[in-house]
C-alpha cells in the first residue's frame, strides 16, 4: 500500500512537515537518520520567534514532543538511500526497506564536510571529531586544533578556548573570515594561535590523534595535538535524490512553492537552494511543502 | 535479572540526552558518568571503548557506541 506521503528527514523543515501532514490528517510516515538536524547541534538560538533564548537541543526536543504529540510513525535511525519515481508513486529506498508513497518531501539536511586526508577516518572518534558542542568537553586540559576559518570554526574555538589549554585555528585562507566580533575575541586569546594559509596534508598517531601536519609558506610541520575539531562546512545530504535536479552546491532546486523537477517530490529547508539557511526559515519552508503536497495530491485523487 | 548499565556522557551532546531518555522512558535504571567534567571516568570509557566519541553505553560490560537503539534495546530486551 502506498502512504500519501514520505518526509525524509526530521530537522526544523521535516518536523514542521509532519506537524502539518498530520493536521491535514494524511497518511504518512517519517524516515529520518537522527531527530532535530542541525538544531539539535547548535549552541544558542536567539532569533527564534517566541523564544528570546533558547539552546539548540532545547528546541530541539520542543520540536519532537510537538511532532510527537500527534503519534506519528518515525522511522528513527533509517536513512534514505535512493529515491525512484514509478509512475504515478515515488519508492524511497532505504538500508532496511522500500516504502512508497504518492509524494514525498526531501528534508534531509546538511552534512559536515569532511577533510579528505590520510588519517581522517581512521582517528575519528579517536580524537578527531566533526562535533565540538559534544567532544569538546573531553579535551580538558589539552592541546587541541580546530580546522577551518569560518564562523563554526571561530564558534568552536571560543567554545574550546575555555576548555582546553592551547587551541590552533588551521585556516586555509590567508585570513580568517566570519563575525567581526568573534575573530577579534579569537585573535585577542593568548590560549589560541591561529595559522592561516595552512593546509592540512595528514592526522597522525598511534591509537588515538597525536599530531596534525600542516604546511605553511612551503614548509611543512607537524603540530603536537590531542583533538581535531573539523569544522570546515556543511554539504547537502542530497546524494541519495540522484533523479533529483541541484545546483552546483548539491543543493536541491526548488521553486516557490517548493517543488522539484519530479512531480510529486517536493524539498524543503537547508538541503534546497532556498536563500539564507536558519532555523525558522527552514520551518516554515517544511510547512509550505507538505500544504503543496497536500494539493497535489488531491488533484490526483 | 536486571542489567548493570552505566552511560559515558557530555552534558551537551544531542545524541547522549536521546539515550539517556531512550533508557528512562524505558524504565532501565542507569548510572551516569558526565565524561566532560571527570578525567578519570573519560579514561575509564576511551579504555573500555577505545574511542573518544560520546555517548558510551555500558551494559553488564558489553559495550556500545553512540546511541545505537537497536542495539541498546535488543541486550536489554527493550
Amino acid at each position: 500500500m502506498a502512504y500519501d506521503l514520505i518526509v525524509i528527514g526530521a530537522g526544523p523543515a521535516g518536523i514542521t512537515a509532519a506537524v502539518y501532514a498530520a493536521r491535514k490528517k494524511m497518511n504518512f510516515i517519517v524516515i529520518t537518520g537522527d531527530i532535530g538536524g542541525q538544531a539539535a547541534w547548535s549552541g544558542d538560538v536567539e532569533n527564534y520567534t517566541g523564544y528570546q533564548f533558547v539552546t539548540g537541543p532545547e528546541l530541539a526536543a520542543k520540536f519532537e514532543e510537538h511532532m510527537r504529540a500527534y503519534g506519528i510513525t518515525v522511522k528513527e535511525q533509517e536513512e534514505a538511500r535512493e529515491l525512484i519515481r514509478d509512475k504515478a508513486v515515488i519508492r524511497v529506498r532505504t538500508e532496511r526497506g522500500e516504502y512508497e508513497a504518492r509524494a514525498v518531501i526531501i528534508a534531509s539536511g546538511k552534512v559536515s564536510k569532511e577533510l579528505g586526508v590520510p588519517g581522517e577516518k581512521e582517528f575519528k572518534n579517536k580524537g578527531l571529531t566533526y562535533c565540538a558542542t559534544c567532544d569538546g568537553p573531553l579535551f580538558s586540559g589539552k592541546s587541541v586544533a580546530i580546522i577551518g576559518g569560518g564562523n563554526s570554526a571561530l564558534d568552536a574555538a571560543l567554545q574550546l578556548v575555555k576548555i582546553a589549554k592551547k587551541v590552533y585555528v588551521i585556516n586555509n585562507m590567508p585570513k580568517l573570515g566570519g563575525d567581526h566580533v568573534m575573530r577579534e575575541k579569537i585573535e585577542s586569546n593568548p590560549a589560541v594561535q591561529v595559522l592561516n594559509g595552512a593546509a592540512v596534508l595528514a592526522i597522525t598517531g598511534e591509537n588515538m590523534v597525536a599530531g596534525i601536519k600542516v604546511k605553511r609558506l612551503d614548509k611543512e610541520e607537524m603540530i603536537p595535538v590531542e583533538g581535531i575539531f573539523v569544522e570546515i562546512g556543511l554539504i547537502p545530504n542530497s546524494k541519495f535524490a540522484g533523479i533529483i535536479d541541484k545546483n552546483k552546491l548539491g543543493e536541491i532546486k526548488i521553486n516557490s512553492n517548493n517543488e522539484t523537477n519530479v512531480p510529486g517530490v517536493f524539498a524543503a529547508g537547508d538541503v534546497t537552494d532556498v536563500p539564507e539557511k536558519q532555523i525558522i526559515i527552514a520551518a516554515g519552508e517544511g510547512s509550505k511543502a507538505t500544504l503543496g503536497a497536500f494539493k497535489y495530491i488531491s488533484r490526483m485523487r | 535479572m536486571e542489567k548493570n548499565v552505566t552511560v559515558y556522557s557530555t552534558p551537551t551532546c544531542p545524541f547522549c540526552i536521546r539515550a539517556k531518555q531512550y533508557l528512562k522512558d524505558n524504565n532501565i535504571k542507569f548510572a551516569e558518568h558526565d565524561v566532560g567534567s571527570n578525567p578519570e571516568k573519560a579514561q575509564e570509557m576511551i579504555k573500555k571503548s577505545g574511542q573518544m566519541g560520546v555517548p558510551v553505553v555500558d551494559i553488564d560490560g558489553s559495550i556500545v557506541i553512540g546511541f545505537d537503539k537497536e542495539k541498546i534495546g535488543s541486550m536489554l530486551g527493550i
